[in-house]
């Protein structure tokens, strides 16, 4: 008779020789849907409901009489929905600028090992933003005028279980501008990453380069984000330094952020609960 | 000579050859008998369940895997166990992604197994239809520890199928599990697993 042990080994080995290779799908490319204001290759999974109230501060710059730009907020409700696990819809209302928005978000793709091996994971993104700001202009105030689009991309990879990368090719479109010289077309590159420095804490950082055209007659800034997620339960509470005060992706990107180095930093929280509505049959993970 | 004294030369003649022949015998039918009887055969299946309650009154955690790969001899009591911890099914899928990210680490440990002994498996007919009380032990690996376990069961012989189920319960530090305190009164200390593995005859 062999030694037990090794007829047990054996055993084992026989059970993983019979087993066909499974895919497995990557998780926790990032922790939330959205970086800090830029989407995320995550989606809500079927059945999801994610509330997320967000505020961004005043600037820092503004000094003592606004305690820093903490007397004064913008804030932003959101609502998402995952309907399937690879299509996310949601809306939300911006304090300032006046406006609301949906989005819907498809993944095409995931990151995954095994059966199927798929390097990288890629999601399209559709947000459109209604103006709600009263209109002085000199046009007819038509409902199409306050429409802008922002079509993006999302290559995202987890590079390690700590690291996180994804480019945001992004274009956006406007219904109307405010001056002739401005194009209605702008292009723009994000990119934003992920170091995760303890099993519930990340950093992050996010930023993304518009690509100039004449509308931007000035020295131009960039949106640059830094952020931590951390993590508690149900939550993700993300806190973070930024020179956007919008939050709303197409004024994020081409709406001139203030600039780092003079102080023109907000200070900003997202806060997501997520909801699970009821279980799908079949989780796909 | 007579009839009678021819027949005993012939059957001591015979006798040598005879021997050898069942000599032979013997050991062909018992390498047929090794090689083709139910005591060599080793039971096999991949959707096998375990499942896990890992809740307080706060909060029920509980998680499904229906693709539980098991395999048991039946002769020697011999069983291996292996489980993908990513097929836990959770009721929310945020749930399942921490169980994953956060407490078994599955990137690293991407698997759990039990390789163990049902120590009175003589007690089992595998012929013969009914219940046995069992007793298993063996090595649990998970989150890269390996722990010695110990457990009653029940095997369920049926016409076609043999039924194994445990139920026993570990304590998450001994596999260096950590829970934080803030959901301390959310997730248990101790993790009751239950067993449930259908293995067919055929």
């Amino acid at each position: 008779m062999p030694v037990l042990g090794t007829a047990q080994s054996n055993m084992l080995d026989q059970l993983d020789s019979g087993v066909a290779p499974a895919t497995d799908y990557t998780t926790a490319t990032f922790k939330s849907t959205r970086v800090v204001n830029a989407q995320s290759v995550e989606n809500l999974s079927e059945g999801v409901l994610d509330v997320r109230i967000d505020h961004r501060f005043g600037p820092v710059n503004e000094g003592g009489y606004t305690f820093f730009g903490l007397d004064e907020a913008n804030t932003r409700f959101q609502f998402d929905y995952g309907i399937k696990d690879w299509l996310q819809v949601g809306i939300g209302r911006s304090a300032v600028p006046k406006s609301y928005g949906g989005n819907i978000k498809l993944k095409f793709l995931r990151q995954s090992t095994g059966k199927v091996n798929m390097p990288i994971s890629l999601v399209y993104n559709l947000f459109t933003n209604v103006d709600a700001l009263n209109y002085t202009g000199p046009r007819n105030n038509d409902f199409s005028n306050r429409l802008s689009y922002v079509h993006q991309i999302v290559i995202g990879r987890k590079f390690s279980e700590n690291f996180s990368l994804e480019l945001i090719p992004t274009l956006i479109h406007a219904n109307l501008v405010e001056l002739s010289t401005q194009k209605n077309d702008q292009y723009a590159m994000g990119i934003a990453m992920r170091q995760k420095i303890s099993k519930r804490v990340s950093i992050n950082l996010e930023y993304f380069y518009l690509y100039p055209t004449l509308s931007v007659t000035d020295a131009f800034t960039n949106s640059l984000s830094l952020g931590m997620d951390i993590e508690t339960g149900g939550h993700v509470f993300q806190i973070f330094l930024t020179n956007s005060l919008a939050m709303n992706e197409n004024d994020v990107i081409t709406d001139r952020s203030e600039n780092w180095l003079k102080g023109g930093i907000h200070l900003g929280f997202n806060i997501s609960r997520v909801f699970t509505t009821y279980k799908p049959k079949h989780n796909s993970i | 000579m007579t009839n009678n004294q021819l027949s005993k030369i012939n059957k001591l003649k015979m006798k040598p050859f005879k021997k050898l022949t069942s000599i032979l015998a013997t050991i062909v039918l018992g390498f047929v008998l090794f090689a083709f009887s139910p005591a060599g055969k080793v039971y096999l299946t991949h959707t096998g369940h375990i499942w896990f309650f890992a809740g307080t009154a706060m909060e029920d955690v509980n998680a499904n895997n229906y693709q539980v790969a098991a395999n048991l001899n039946p002769s020697t009591g011999e069983m291996a166990y292996s489980v993908l911890v990513k097929g836990f099914e959770f009721r929310r899928a945020l749930m399942q992604e921490h169980f994953n990210e956060n407490y078994m680490e599955s990137d690293k440990y991407p698997k759990s197994t039990f390789k163990g002994k049902i120590s009175d498996i003589s007690k089992v007919d595998f012929d013969k239809n009914g219940t046995y009380n069992v007793n298993v032990s063996g090595d649990l690996s998970m989150h890269g520890v390996t722990k010695t376990v110990s457990s009653p069961g029940t095997i369920t012989v049926s016409a076609d199928s043999v039924h194994a189920k445990s139920t026993f319960k570990i304590a998450l530090k001994d596999y260096n599990i950590t829970v934080p305190s803030v959901v301390k009164d959310k997730i248990s200390e101790t993790v009751q697993i239950h067993v449930d593995v259908a293995y067919s005859k055929k």
